[in-house]
């Protein structure tokens, strides 16, 4: 199967016409081309909700401003929350996944590189269909645009009586569209992982990248699921008379929140395990140790795929649930600190003893370290019900999750891009630019996100376009729409580095960071095929064999 | 690949973990001292309930809880990254690779569980102690009906019926008359949270949920919508009045009278019920019944119109009658197009609604 791909794309060389090389990355199967427009699809929806978000933040940095409309905010907000999740976060790990898997595990390509491209067209398109709501929200009625019900889409907002137009219906059919690109890229990694090993590599000596996207590939069938019948029942509310979500004829609000946060807290560890996934391969390469406890990593990611699965109901401790319930939802929402808390263990373990060299990776890694470490305490106080009865819904909330997706997911998706960069474009950035962004994104990072706790404790209600003078809470807005500034221009140096390093940057070579995992055995950047000669390990780090004939790990392991 | 400017990166992380401390200090300053006006405070951390009170001394003990053991893990982190960085003189060898170590892993999986244990042991008495909490006799019953964008009080038990600024007895703790609420929604979701008062619950439609508030301290709390609701989810602002239990039965006494309405303004009463408005609004005693917004019948004992949009001056109510979108966009009151006669009548008549 692999060899048929490597047949159907010609070797793209510089004398070519630009138009061939364009088509080449349009009808490529190739999952290191198709890893690529998955990341620079993210790339260009980053800077989108990002936008979406300093409009958010200049709205809020006075009370009664009057920057946007009130529906302007609510789409603002509505469409942030939707790109960042399902746009930017998803697409993205998927794209690091389907370009480093198959390196490395020492295979050619995916297991299915045709449902891989299919996969990235429907992701592809549903941003596309999303984005469209801004000129086709309007429908028949003229009264839509983009979609302004919130990224949960509770309901009954998204009923035909309060959402009128056709701006719900984009967010749906983008949703399901998806959907169906997520499932695809999943099914591929769960098969190409567990069919697709080189040999030698079993499953408990596979890099345990591959084994937390194998877990995620598995958490993305059971989530997406839910999400996609709730949408399909949804359309069926709005155009075929049903009554599932419509209060007003005996459907139910909550079973909606049921279906969207049974999606909704999977989501979060599915995007947060291939951020565990970069650190565990970043943080041993730059403390020059293997990964501390292997057998307990995976077992502890196994485990927080499991017990993630019966945690939802914690986004909805204030619906009014039993005490049973609610007592059920906080000891398993308690319970995932426990593996989450053994990884960051191990992690320290690793940097126990070592040798850490502090290039920009590491210190997107280090970093994540911390502010992961927050944001999990800061989840076990809303895990405690009683006390997410005062901080749900409130910019203390707000606060937590950024603090996963952004000082977690995204510290840890820079640290992966200034790592596997020299391996994707065959070019080194540069250091100094590289460590402007660490710095300019950490004390922006930090100055909005840790003061969005206190408006937080302090009564502000998220998703509010504007607030009341002299509650206490003017000074923190400021300082947090400040540090959203300092962020956006940590991300402008980051794209200038980016770009200005894959024309040139110095030639990388092969293994730019003296690593030990298969995918810097090869070329960077790598050939089509991958590898002329498919590897055969015997260990967790065959390059380290490779490099230590006197000392191999296989020896130990 | 050696790291230079080894004593530059460490002044930077000494100044980090300097800003860190000095932010954190200066939050639970903040967090603590709140704003200057104690009326204005919306603050978990000052609860004046008995749900409220129960939630912060657990806050107090999770923040205890999770705080140690930021500390500890914070530190370590620090120990590591500054002791095991690679040094200038450093030989270029590998370290010693260690592979892991069963007795570490096992002591870092116990003690983990052993510290969720007791949270979950003492979070699930606190769940119990306030969702389980029986209604005593003396108890007051209030049903809110959320509306887009406006809060609908009403006291079954005493007859009165308000909007958006509710008012209970203050609860002495020998004589306890807690406040029952019934909640629904008469549209979307919507979510009643005074902080000082109790954590929040949502009201949904086609669902009753319920919560109680016991409040210690006669006074003003603020709250708001918690829950998103539409367009004017942030203007869906909310206040409770606690009242001494005399400056209570007066108000029960004083809401339960149906309007008085004296001929001076029957101009503007003319208006009031040939003109949309009785659509929509309703006033005891009069023909005008309508029930899709605030009732009006004491719409004078309001300090606040539009859900605590505006105050309730003459003013802000011709403004808000004239042009609702000058204080509240896209409320669904709409702009009733009088002219300046009609309007000036109308707002004599509501005026008179006391």
């Amino acid at each position: 199967m692999a060899s048929e791909t490597i047949a159907i794309t010609a070797v793209p060389g510089i004398d070519r016409p630009i138009s061939e090389r364009l088509h080449d990355w349009i009808v490529t199967v190739d999952h290191k081309k198709l890893g690529i427009l998955y990341i620079v699809l993210a790339l260009f929806f980053l800077v989108v909700g990002g936008i979406e978000a300093l409009i958010i933040r200049i709205q809020l940095i006075v009370p009664h401003n009057n920057f946007v409309s009130p529906q302007v905010f609510n789409r603002m907000m509505t469409m942030h929350g939707t790109t960042m999740i399902f746009f930017v976060a998803m697409t993205v790990l998927f794209g690091f996944g389907t370009y480093l898997v198959p390196l490395m595990i020492g295979a050619r390509d995916m297991a299915f590189p045709r449902l891989n491209a299919f996969s990235f067209w429907m992701t592809a398109f549903s941003g596309l269909l999303l984005y469209f709501s801004f000129i086709g929200g309007n429908g028949l009625y003229g009264a839509g645009n983009a979609p302004d019900v919130g990224w949960w889409a509770y309901a009954p907002l998204t009923a035909r009586a309060f959402s009128v137009g056709h701006s719900t219906d984009f967010w749906t059919l983008a949703l399901i569209v998806s959907g169906i690109g997520s499932i695809g890229t999943s099914v591929n990694f769960v098969t190409t992982i567990l069919c697709m090993r080189c040999p030698g590599m079993t499953l408990g000596k596979m890099p345990l990248l591959a084994w937390l996207n194998l877990v995620m590939g598995g958490m993305v069938f059971l989530a997406m699921s839910p999400l996609t019948a709730a949408q399909v029942m949804l359309c069926i509310d709005r155009y075929l008379g049903g009554h599932f979500f419509d209060t007003q004829a005996g459907g139910s609000a909550v079973l909606w929140m049921h279906f969207f946060w049974i999606f909704g807290h999977p989501e979060v560890y599915v995007l947060i395990i291939p951020a565990f996934a970069f650190l565990s391969e970043i943080v041993p390469v730059f403390s020059r140790k293997p990964i501390f406890g292997y057998p307990v990593m995976v077992a502890a990611t196994v485990c927080i795929g499991f017990v993630s699965l019966s945690v939802w109901a914690h986004h909805m401790f204030t619906v009014g649930m039993n005490s049973y319930a609610n007592s059920f939802f906080t000891i398993t929402t308690m319970a995932v600190g426990v593996p989450t808390g053994i990884k960051i263990f191990n992690w320290l373990g690793t940097m126990w003893g070592g040798k850490i060299e502090f290039r920009t990776p590491m210190l997107f890694c280090v970093a994540f370290l911390f502010q992961f470490l927050i944001a999990g305490l800061t989840g076990i106080m809303l895990g405690a019900s009683p006390f997410n009865w005062q901080l749900s819904g409130s910019y203390f909330v707000v606060a937590h999750f950024h603090y996963v997706i952004v000082g977690g997911i995204l510290f840890a998706l820079f640290g992966a891009f200034y790592y596997w960069f020299p391996k994707m474009s065959g070019r080194m950035y540069k250091e100094v630019l590289g460590k402007w962004h660490f710095w300019l994104f950490l004390i922006g990072f930090h100055m909005t996100f840790d003061s969005m706790h206190i408006p937080g404790i302090l009564g502000m209600p998220r998703r509010i376009y504007t607030y009341e003078p002299g509650r206490g809470w003017e000074t923190w807005n400021l300082i947090v729409t400040i540090g959203a500034v300092f962020q956006a221009t940590g991300v402008l140096v980051f794209v200038v580095n980016l770009l200005w390093s894959m024309f040139k940057g110095e030639p990388a070579g092969n293994d730019p960071w003296d690593a030990w995992t298969l995918e810097w055995s090869t070329s960077s950047p790598p050939p089509e095929y991958n590898f002329a000669t498919i590897p055969v390990v015997r260990s967790r780090r065959p390059l380290w064999d490779l490099k230590h004939p006197d000392d191999p790990d296989w020896k130990y392991e | 690949m050696k790291y230079s400017g080894q004593t530059r990166g460490l002044v930077s992380k000494i100044a980090g973990v300097g800003v860190l401390l000095i932010g954190f200090l200066l939050a639970a300053t903040l967090c603590f001292g709140g704003p200057a006006d104690p009326s204005q405070s919306l603050n978990i951390f000052k609860p004046q309930s008995t749900p409220a009170d129960s939630i912060f001394r657990l806050s107090m003990l999770v923040l205890t809880i999770t705080g140690a053991i930021f500390a500890v893990v914070f530190s370590l982190l620090v120990y590591a990254i500054s002791k095991y960085r690679r040094r200038g003189d450093d030989d270029g060898r590998e370290p010693p690779q260690v592979y892991g170590s069963n007795q570490v892993e096992l002591a870092w999986t116990v003690i983990p569980v052993l510290i969720v244990l007791v949270l979950f042991l003492v979070t699930a008495r606190v769940i119990h102690s306030i969702q389980d909490a029986p209604q005593p006799p003396g108890a007051i019953e209030v049903i809110a009906i959320g509306h887009q964008f406006w809060w609908e009080f009403r006291y079954p038990a005493l007859g009165v019926v308000t909007a958006n600024e509710m008012h209970v007895p203050v609860s002495d703790p020998s004589h306890p008359t807690p406040t029952f609420m019934t909640l629904s929604s008469a549209d979307t979701d919507h979510s009643f949270w005074v902080p000082r008062l109790a954590g929040k619950t949502d009201l949904i439609p086609n669902r009753v949920n319920h919560m109680w508030i016991d409040p210690h301290e006669t006074g003003l709390y603020l709250g708001q919508c918690a829950q998103y609701c539409g367009v004017q989810h942030a203007k869906m602002l909310l206040r409770v009045y606690v009242d001494s239990p005399e400056q209570f039965d007066r108000w029960v006494e004083e809401e339960k009278r149906p309007a008085t309405v004296s001929d001076s303004v029957a101009e503007g009463r003319r208006v009031f019920e040939t003109t949309a408005c009785l659509n929509c609004h309703g006033v005891s005693g009069t023909v005008a019944n309508g029930r899709f917004g605030p009732d009006l019948t004491h719409l004078m004992s309001r300090d606040t119109i539009a859900s605590g949009a505006a105050p309730n001056s003459p003013e802000q109510l011709k403004l808000w009658i004239r042009n609702p979108d000058a204080i509240k966009p896209s409320s669904l009151m709409p702009a009733m197009q009088l002219s300046e006669k009609d309007l000036d009548a109308l707002v004599a008549y509501l005026e008179t609604l006391r």
